[in-house]
Order: structure tokens, then C-alpha cells, then sequence
């Protein structure tokens, strides 16, 4: 008998088809996700902030992961990050709709999120980090 | 062992970009169930930080839960962060032994007096203290003079935690956890047998981003790791919910990965974070392998009925018991029908009229 | 004690109590009714009576007559309610089944967890209702004595505490178990002492008045 039954945080998804796959089964995450990020670009549209999602805390089952990222899809940019290990930072089919996917030293992924931005702020370079730039170039032209 | 340089200068010192040190740390806040918008402020509080001086003991263990910890692989969060806690005293990690190891001991107790972290794994034997010393030391002296003037301590195992396999029927060393010692100090049990690695690091980098230990439940395990059961969680769980159960290890059921409840799985009372976590950096957990839960992260899982039998069986023979109370209750009740049937013939023979008094007595019970 | 020192010992040591307590109790009421046995009918029999008997057992637990519907609507909706609930509950859920399995030898098919679920509820609202009725309305109220209370208490709480453990709501998980299992044992060991045993006698009492009327002639 096949019941439908509403997923509630708590618990993972519940929903029976006649033949289920082992695993297979909805969580019924990825319409409410996609919303949270209508309502994202339009909160950096009037007021600049942003905002980011940890995809890693939303329960989704296999094959609904797959939907949400060819749903997005991939836009112009793509920026590869080399710290810990690898990391992609993409804009989506969507501009301002970021994807960002840490990788450790294994390759194994240790985050993934979504950021709302102009530009997500693990791209832009810190001040520490320019003052750093500045006393070495300083210091290599005097050497020269 | 000097401690005043932060940490973000040590992970500068070491390679650590800044981008780098911001990846850790949303990697971090996502590890923890704290919110994205936290990671400013966690980098922040991150990179001001100085490194605490770490103190661990190990008392009655096996030594699993240091074999957890270092078994990941660099550069992880795990191996990251405890390369810059300074980790003062250690039995298996530490170079020093005997004398001199005692001697950084003190010295690091001393230097960082009231600030520093202990650590603790395995049970304390109270029964007699020679059980288990430390250049002859016992493990509760041991532990009551280093918990005095420590910041926190982290029970980590459930040896630590909850007494652990020490602590099982019959507990020939009375062998007992942290929490059944010291009382004045904020204590958060890290149990597992042993813990996911990440869960130890976890708590660690709690304690250096904001200064405390992350909110606990009511066994004092950390919400954050700790706030769902297994059965919630478990991907085996629509099989549990549908009623399609392995009878064995090597039938049908099993085959085609249906719920383990029949064969002993303790996931609905274990709280632990196995199944969304798993091991060996988010390869698999015992389930997933085709055995159930043990319940390693609960007081007395060893004396939780065997691990292959089903949780709602009772450890006692019901059944013995009930044909016992049958038989019993067949020979009572007959014996009781047979006088009530001579009662009965007596008030026929002697013509005995039924009276109010005896309705009444009816009507009340 | 920590729970899951209490845990063992109710499914123990308070389940060995609760089961010798009603497998006893049960035996010697129910031996008691069987050898005070009939009185005799000197009358000729008009039939055996089986058929009869057989009849009124089914008669009488399906829904009465629509006059007799109308006028205790409450108690028979609510009944049927409150009853099949409950024994969708006891008889078709995994875990309890995987228990008569350990119990008996043999097990047989539960339905979904879910399904399961909603016949609680259906239980639990129904006892409210049957409960509520009992304080309002005078004629039963007037007849109604502690026990009945507490035997509505009775078969409330493993229901109560068997929906609070499913939903992990309100006390740590292995707290509700051992609630629930408690509640169960208690109810167990108040069987043989009160009208919980209808469970069991209910089917004598239909069979004989079936019985008694069949042999008389007498339409049932």
C-alpha cells in the first residue's frame, strides 16, 4: 500500500512508489531551496547583502542533488582556488547565484555552498594580504 | 611550548593562506550546524586565537580514540587542528617518556595554569587505584590534581564518557567515567567507540573559536553531532518504516540491504552522527556495511542485551516464564473452581437465598 | 539508574512481573467462569445452539441497529474507533511484532510505520471522546466507579507514550521506551484484576447468551 507521507526536518524522506530503489526517494528539498534563492537575489538586488547557504546541513537524496546543479547550470565564470586543497568557485546559469564545492587534500569534499553575491568573498583579496604583496615586491625590486 | 603568538600567525607560518584559513573555517561552521553568516566571525575569532595548551590522559583505554583522531588523513580539519593545539602531554604521540614526560607535564600545568585543556580517554578504576597508574601515579589522583586547575575537560570515548567497556557486567575494576569524578568543571563527553574523528576536532575548534563548550544534551554530548539518533537518519530507514527486515546475514533481505532491526540493530536509541557523517571521511558506517548499530555512543551498550539480539526481545526468557504463569494459573484456577463449585452445591443443598447485601458486594467489584 | 540500566530492567525483569502476573491471573479467572459451568436446561432443546452462538458472537461485534446507533452514537463511533486502533497499533507494527516473534516463534507482515501512526491517533482522540462522555453525560457518570478511570488510564498511556517515543517528542527517546514499556506492564498486570479481562471473556459471554437463546428457540 503506498502512502504518501510529508517529510519533516527530522526525518528523512519518506515517500513510496510501488517499486522503490534502495534509497530512492525524495526529500522535497530542492523546490524550497530554489525559492530561498529567488528571495537572496532579490534581499542583493535592494539591499546589497549577501547571503549564503550551506548545502551540506539540507538533506537530499541521490539523483535531487544532480537536478538542483543542472538546474542552475554553469554561467562565465569559473575560478579554481588552490588552499587545503582544491577549490571550484562557479557562477551558476544565474548571475549572482554562485556555487562553491571545497575539496580536501584527498579530493574528497569537505563543503558545499551556494552564495549569493557580486562576488563571493573568498575571491577577494585581503588587506593583510596586500600589505604582505606590497614589502615583498618592495623588497625584490630593491634586490635588484 | 610557548603559547602567545595566535593562530592565524602560526597558520601563516605554516603555509596557511588566508583564503585558505577561510576555506577552514566554513568548512568548519558547516561541520558544526552553525549558520554560513557565523564564518566571519568564527575566522576572527579563529585567527586571534592562541593556542591552548592541551593536556591528555589516558587511563583505562585501548588507545582507539588517539588512533581515530590521527588516523585521518593531511591536510583535514582534523589533522590541521591538532597540529596547532599544543599538545603538551601525550602517552602514545609524545616523544619524552618516564621522568622527563611527567616533568612537560607539570611544566605545561604550571605555565598555563587555568587555561589549559584536558582531554581524557578511558575509564578511572575506583575499586583498587593500582589497577591502572601512571609512573606510579593512579588514574584518579592523576586525574583530580591535573582537572583542578584545567579550563575544561573532554571525556572523549565512551570509556571516558560513560565507563565504557571497564564498566560493563560485572565491572571487576569498578571502573567508572570523568563525570563521576569531577564536578566542578565544564565537562563535555565525547562518546563513541571509538568517536568519528571529525566529532573530537569538531569540539576542539569550538573551544578555541568562542572561548566555551558547544551546547550540550542531557548526557552532556554536543547537540551538534549528538542531536539525532540513527534511526532517523539511517538511509535503511523506508525498509524499516515498510517492514522489510534481514532475518540473517546472508539471506534474501540482507542482500538487497533491508533494515537490520531483526538482527540486533541498536540505531534507534544510539545517537551518534554515523549515518550522515559516516567514517573514514564520509565512506561508510556499520550499517551501510551490512551490520547493525551497536550503540557505542550510549552508557552500558555492552549490557544493552547483546548486539544480536533485537532491541523490543527481552534478555529473559519470556516465554519459559509465561508457560510457568499458564500452568501455575491452571492449577490455581482449577483448584479455585472446584471450591467455588462446592460452595456453590452447599448453599443448594442448604437452600441459601440471595440477599441485597450480597448484591452490593457484587456491584463493587 | 540511567536509562539503559532501566531499559533492561523493564524488558526483564518488569516484563517477566507483568507476564507470569497475567498469564496467572488470566488462567484462574477465566478457569473459574468454565468450571462453574452452566446451569443445567432441563428444558428440550429447540436446537444446539452452536449456530446461534456463532451468530451472536458475530452480531454483536459488528455496529447495532440504527435505532440503537442513534441513541449512543458517542460510545459506539468512538468504541470502534478506540478499538480497532488499538489493535492495529499492538498487532501490526514492526517492532511489536518483531516482540510476539521473540515470543511465540512466529511472526507475520506490519504495515507501514505511518499508517500505523495515524491509527494511534485515531485511538488516542477516540478515548478523549470516550472519556469526555463518561464525565458529561450524568447517567454514565453516575454509574461509573474508580476503576473505570483507571483502567482508561490504563489503556491510555502506552498509546500516549508509544505516540511521544515515534514523534521523539517532549523526554529523551529511551525515556518514552521505558514509559512505554512500563505502561504496558502496568496494564498487563491490571488484566486479570478488572474489566480489562473482556478481552478474553467477551467471547464466552457472546457465545453462551448465544448459546442459551438458541436452545430456547429464541431469536438473538
Amino acid at each position: 500500500m503506498a502512502v504518501p507521507v510529508k517529510p519533516d526536518s527530522d526525518r528523512q524522506c519518506l515517500q513510496y512508489h510501488s517499486k522503490t530503489v534502495m534509497g530512492g526517494c525524495d526529500s522535497g528539498n530542492v523546490e524550497p531551496l530554489l525559492h530561498q534563492i529567488r528571495h537572496a537575489l532579490q534581499h542583493l538586488l535592494s539591499s546589497g547583502e549577501t547571503t549564503t547557504i550551506d548545502l551540506r546541513g539540507l538533506p537530499m537524496a541521490a539523483g535531487e542533488r544532480e537536478r538542483l546543479l543542472s538546474f542552475l547550470g554553469r554561467g562565465e565564470v569559473s575560478v579554481r582556488l588552490e588552499a587545503l586543497g582544491r577549490s571550484d568557485i562557479v557562477e551558476t546559469g544565474f548571475s549572482g547565484v554562485w556555487l562553491i564545492t571545497h575539496y580536501d587534500g584527498d579530493g574528497e569534499i569537505m563543503g558545499r555552498f551556494i552564495e549569493i553575491t557580486r562576488i563571493p568573498g573568498i575571491l577577494e583579496t585581503g588587506t593583510a594580504d596586500l600589505e604582505d604583496a606590497l614589502a615583498s615586491l618592495q623588497n625584490k625590486l630593491e634586490q635588484h | 611550548m610557548k603559547n602567545d603568538k595566535p593562530l592565524g600567525q602560526l597558520l601563516k607560518e605554516q603555509g596557511v593562506s588566508r583564503r585558505g584559513f577561510l576555506k577552514y573555517c566554513a568548512t568548519l561552521a558547516s561541520l558544526m550546524a552553525l549558520p554560513p553568516s557565523m564564518v566571519p566571525a568564527i575566522a576572527e575569532a579563529l585567527e586571534n586565537a592562541r593556542r591552548p595548551s592541551v593536556i591528555w590522559l589516558s587511563f583505562q583505554e585501548c588507545t582507539g580514540c588517539t588512533e581515530s583522531l590521527t588516523r585521518s588523513h593531511a591536510p583535514t580539519l582534523e589533522g590541521l587542528l591538532f597540529d596547532h593545539i599544543s599538545l603538551d602531554y601525550h602517552h602514545t604521540l609524545q616523544a619524552a617518556s618516564g621522568q622527563a614526560a611527567e616533568a612537560a607535564r607539570e611544566a605545561a600545568m604550571a605555565e598555563n595554569k587555568d587555561k589549559y585543556l584536558l582531554v581524557v580517554d578511558g575509564s578511572i578504576p575506583l575499586d583498587n587505584p593500582g589497577y591502572s597508574t601512571i609512573a606510579g601515579i593512579s588514574n584518579l589522583d592523576m586525574l583530580e590534581e591535573v582537572a583542578e586547575h584545567a579550563a575544561a575537560i573532554i571525556a572523549v570515548g565512551t570509556c571516558a564518557a560513560y565507563g565504557g567497556l571497564p564498566h560493563a557486567s560485572p565491572n571487576p575494576t569498578g571502573a567508572v567515567s570523568v563525570t563521576d569524578i569531577i564536578k566542578d568543571k565544564p565537562i563535555v563527553n565525547v562518546p563513541g567507540c571509538p568517536p568519528i574523528p571529525v566529532v573530537i576536532s569538531g569540539v576542539l575548534a569550538h573551544f578555541l573559536t568562542f572561548g566555551r563548550l558547544p551546547d550540550l544534551d542531557h548526557l552532556g554530548r554536543p547537540l551538534a553531532f549528538y542531536g539525532n539518533n540513527i534511526h532517523d537518519r539511517c538511509y535503511r530507514r523506508p525498509f524499516y518504516d515498510r517492514g522489510l527486515f534481514a532475518h540473517s546475514f546472508d539471506d534474501e533481505g540482507a542482500k538487497k540491504g533491508w533494515c537490520l532491526y531483526n538482527l540486533g540493530c541498536k540505531g534507534p536509541v544510539t545517537y551518534n552522527a554515523c549515518a550522515t557523517i559516516k567514517w573514514n571521511e564520509g565512506t561508510s558506517f556499520p550499517i551501510e556495511a551490512g551490520h547493525g548499530c551497536l550503540g557505542c555512543s550510549e552508557p552500558d551498550f555492552w549490557d544493552l542485551g547483546g548486539f544480536y539480539n533485537a532491541l523490543p526481545e527481552s534478555p529473559v526468557d519470556i516465554s519459559r516464564l509465561a508457560a510457568y504463569g499458564i500452568v501455575g494459573g491452571a492449577a490455581a484456577g482449577v483448584a479455585s473452581g472446584l471450591l467455588n463449585r462446592q460452595k456453590k452445591a452447599q448453599a443448594t443443598a442448604t437452600h441459601e437465598t440471595v440477599n441485597l447485601s450480597d448484591l452490593k458486594r457484587e456491584e463493587k467489584s | 539508574m540511567n536509562s539503559g540500566e532501566l531499559l533492561f530492567w523493564v524488558r526483564g525483569t518488569g516484563l517477566s512481573i507483568a507476564v507470569v502476573i497475567f498469564t496467572f491471573g488470566m488462567l484462574v479467572r477465566l478457569l473459574e467462569i468454565f468450571m462453574l459451568g452452566r446451569r443445567r436446561n432441563l428444558a428440550e432443546l429447540r436446537s444446539n445452539g452452536i449456530g446461534a452462538g456463532l451468530r451472536t458472537l458475530i452480531m454483536r461485534s459488528i455496529p447495532p441497529d440504527r435505532n440503537s446507533m442513534r441513541r449512543s452514537m458517542v460510545t459506539v463511533v468512538a468504541g470502534y474507533g478506540f478499538h480497532i486502533g488499538l489493535l492495529v497499533v499492538i498487532f501490526l507494527l514492526a517492532p511489536h511484532i518483531q516482540l510476539f516473534e521473540s515470543l511465540f516463534g512466529f511472526g507475520w507482515p506490519a504495515i507501514s510505520t505511518p499508517l500505523v501512526d495515524l491509527f494511534a491517533v485515531v485511538a488516542l482522540i477516540s478515548l478523549i471522546v470516550l472519556l469526555w462522555h463518561r464525565l458529561t453525560h450524568p447517567v454514565v457518570r453516575y454509574l461509573s466507579t474508580p476503576e473505570d478511570y483507571l483502567v482508561w488510564a490504563a489503556s491510555f498511556l502506552p498509546l500516549l507514550s508509544g505516540y511521544l517515543a515515534y514523534h521523539h517528542l517532549w523526554l529523551p527517546y529511551e525515556w518514552l521506551l521505558v514509559t512505554h514499556i512500563l505502561s504496558v506492564e502496568f496494564m498487563l498486570i491490571l488484566f486479570p484484576f478488572t474489566k480489562l479481562a473482556h478481552a478474553f471473556t467477551l467471547f464466552i459471554a457472546r457465545w453462551y447468551t448465544g448459546v442459551i437463546a438458541g436452545e430456547r428457540g429464541v431469536e438473538t
